[in-house]
């Protein structure tokens, strides 16, 4: 058997020669020159020869298949970024995409890029609140949508002054479209050979994802063209992506994962990824492989452990020795999970961490490097990161103890802010290291061992949920007096959401009242915000001034220490 | 009496189609693949089921397949002796 010849020599001469300038030479870069996102993932790689390469091989539910090449790519983003430009959407303005996997995803992310606009991109099963918290922050001035999603739209649009233009991609013209909206098929307009691409710089804003706190709303990370000096060296070194590899990546580009490497990160490697919009099954993720041959995969723990469910003998049932390099990303990947995929693809998958702030991988596992399952692995080249004491936030020397992860700001894909919110975005930073929020250890060879949030933020099938946001949505509804949220450790999404719930008088604490609430926050929010559990309680535990003790219900759904109560002002 | 298929099809089409969607959901759509259930609201579907008929559904029994569809939801059913 060859031995694999991977992107990254090694770990350890890597650790001594990097520098960002490597990226930078391969993008064609030199500081102070003009970057461009859309223009990097598009018209360069045409210009380097591979314009009849395939970029995008897209399936849907029912087998439909479309392919397009990077000329395909560069006209179709050309063609978005003129008729923004045309519409009247200015540089700077927020553009949100609200769809499904769709290739008018892909493609208009990268056509906002190309006429100076920030891409906004939000998962396309969040509900109508969710929807207009994010919008109304972001003061977006157009949305592109499905007619699928159109009413959600339509629910808020009245309370929102800044949204101008509603894009509908897919609009049949069978029910009239309102004021304001637009039907704009992409693939029947008139297609833009040539653009004069928006000149952004490094610093220039590019993309805003939101993610979630434990208090407050969702916060907008803005991330700039400079990200992808980090979002393309990561993407060669750690996804090992090859000129020759058909890549896929299952994350929703609604989330930064999608973004940074489901787009960015691939594109700008000139590589041909594939697209599955559909909802999983193990049956047909399986098959998507062996049909495209898929040879780098970017997927997620729950994603992993509901194959693992599924069981050996339907991986059976597949060719699927097309795989070379698996990946993981979202939550930690379990020691099981990695000894599983070496034994049923003959390829362990390696876990990768990072945040949506963070806009690409700060530690990993990469190809070559000794695995030790259940590790999140070691930085990244060129990104200092260690854990600092939880309470002076300073570095810990000595190994083994539990700390918060830190990272030295400095890499590339930093966020820059959080939108119209600067005085959270500088409690991230302090003694110089940017606070990411979860607990970890390092042992004494250096790899990092996940530990879980430092907070009550719950993270749920690698989506980061703030349980203030779900208590708000829940006192809306008519039978709920108070409610706390917490995360329940789950085997399948390592955390699920539970409610506590304190029903109003004249409401009865019924599994059908369990089943309202639940769709209640589903509809509203989303379904990863939908409370998988809800105990009815007759109060919560609280301190003498009135605040619900969070923490404590949490203690007790992880079987962990209470701690101190002493403020408590209730028996439980 | 009405039918289980008819019961589940319309609690379907009531709470995961928002209102104003008229996509067309029968007896065979696809419902996990096809993307109106996700395996986050399918958890809302499963209790609504357990709610509805007085029956347990193990996790081990309720896959994105066997929720695939109205058809596969009554098969599934039909285990627990629901008619």
């Amino acid at each position: 058997m060859f031995k694999q010849l991977f992107n990254m020599k090694s770990y350890e001469e890597e650790l001594k020669t990097f520098s960002w300038n490597i990226a930078k030479e391969e993008l064609g870069y030199k500081d102070g020159d003009n970057l461009n996102i859309g223009w990097h993932c598009t018209d360069r790689i045409c210009n380097s020869g591979k314009s009849e390469k395939l970029a995008l091989i897209w399936e849907d539910h029912k087998g439909e298949e479309k392919r397009y090449t990077f000329d395909d790519m560069r006209v179709l983003t050309n063609t978005i970024a003129s008729y923004l430009q045309k519409l009247g959407v200015n540089p700077g303005e927020r553009v949100c995409l609200f769809m499904d996997k769709v290739p008018e995803l892909y493609f208009g992310f990268l056509g906002i890029l190309k006429m100076g606009a920030i891409a906004q991109p939000l998962f396309s099963a969040f509900g109508s609140e969710s929807l207009l918290t994010r919008l109304e922050n972001a003061g977006t001035t157009a949305i592109f949508t499905q007619k699928k999603h159109l009413p959600k739209v339509r629910n808020i649009v009245a309370k929102l002054p800044s949204l101008k233009y509603i894009l509908v991609v897919d609009d049949d013209g069978v029910k009239p479209l309102r004021e304001g909206e637009y039907s704009f098929k992409m693939e029947q307009e008139e297609k833009v050979y040539d653009f004069e691409v928006y000149p952004s710089k490094a610093e220039t804003p590019s993309v805003l994802h939101y993610t979630s706190g434990t208090t407050g709303q969702p916060k907008g990370a803005q991330h700039v063209h400079y990200s992808i000096i980090s979002q393309y060296i990561t993407a060669k070194y750690v996804l090992d992506l090859k000129d020759d590899d058909i890549y896929w990546c299952t994350a929703d580009p609604g989330w930064v994962t999608g973004t940074s490497y489901g787009i960015i990160g691939a594109w700008s490697n000139g590589v041909t990824q594939c697209v599955m919009d559909a909802g999983f099954t193990a049956e047909n993720w399986y098959k998507f492989i062996e049909k495209h041959k898929i040879s780098m995969w970017y997927s997620a723990p729950t994603a992993i452990r509901a194959l693992m469910k599924e069981g050996k003998d339907i991986v059976k049932k597949f060719d699927l020795s097309s795989l070379r390099h698996l990946c993981s990303i979202g939550e930690p990947l379990n020691a099981e999970a990695v000894i599983w995929s070496e034994e049923v693809f003959g390829l362990p998958f390696l876990d990768t961490y990072w945040q949506t702030e963070t806009g690409s991988m700060m530690v990993s596992n990469y190809p070559g490097m000794k695995v030790k399952p259940g590790s999140m692995g070691k930085p990244f080249p060129g990104i200092e990161v260690t854990v600092v004491d939880l309470q002076t936030h300073l570095p810990l020397e000595k190994r083994g103890i539990v700390g918060m992860i830190a990272a030295k700001p400095g890499w590339p894909a930093m966020f820059r802010a959080y939108w119209n919110n600067e005085a959270t975005y500088k409690k991230k930073f302090e003694n110089g290291w940017y606070l990411c929020g979860d607990r970890a250890s390092i042992d004494e060879e250096g790899y990092f061992w996940f530990v879980g949030r430092d907070d009550d933020v719950i993270n749920t099938a690698g989506h980061l949920v703030g349980p203030f946001e779900i208590e708000s949505a829940l006192l809306e509804h008519p039978a709920v007096a108070e409610s706390a949220v917490v995360g329940k450790p789950d085997p399948m999404n390592m955390e699920v959401v539970k409610a506590f719930v304190a029903l109003k008088p004249g409401f009865e604490p019924t599994k059908m009242q369990e089943l309202e609430i639940m769709n209640f926050i589903r509809k509203k929010l989303s379904p990863l915000a939908m409370p998988q559990e809800i105990e009815f309680v007759d109060k919560l535990p609280k301190t003498r001034s009135g605040k619900i003790m969070r923490r404590v219900l949490r203690a007790k759904e992880w079987g962990e220490e209470i701690g101190d109560i002493s403020t408590l002002e209730n028996d439980m | 009496m009405a039918e289980v298929k008819d019961v589940v099809l319309e609690y379907v089409k009531n709470e995961y189609l928002e209102e104003g969607d008229d996509r067309v959901i029968n007896y065979d759509t696809a419902l996990i693949s096809g993307g109106f259930v996700d395996s986050f609201s399918m958890v809302s579907l499963k209790v609504f089921l357990e709610t509805k008929y007085g029956i347990q559904i193990p996790d081990a029994k309720a896959s994105p397949e066997a929720f695939d569809s109205v058809n596969n939801i009554v098969n599934l059913l039909k285990e627990f002796n629901i008619n």
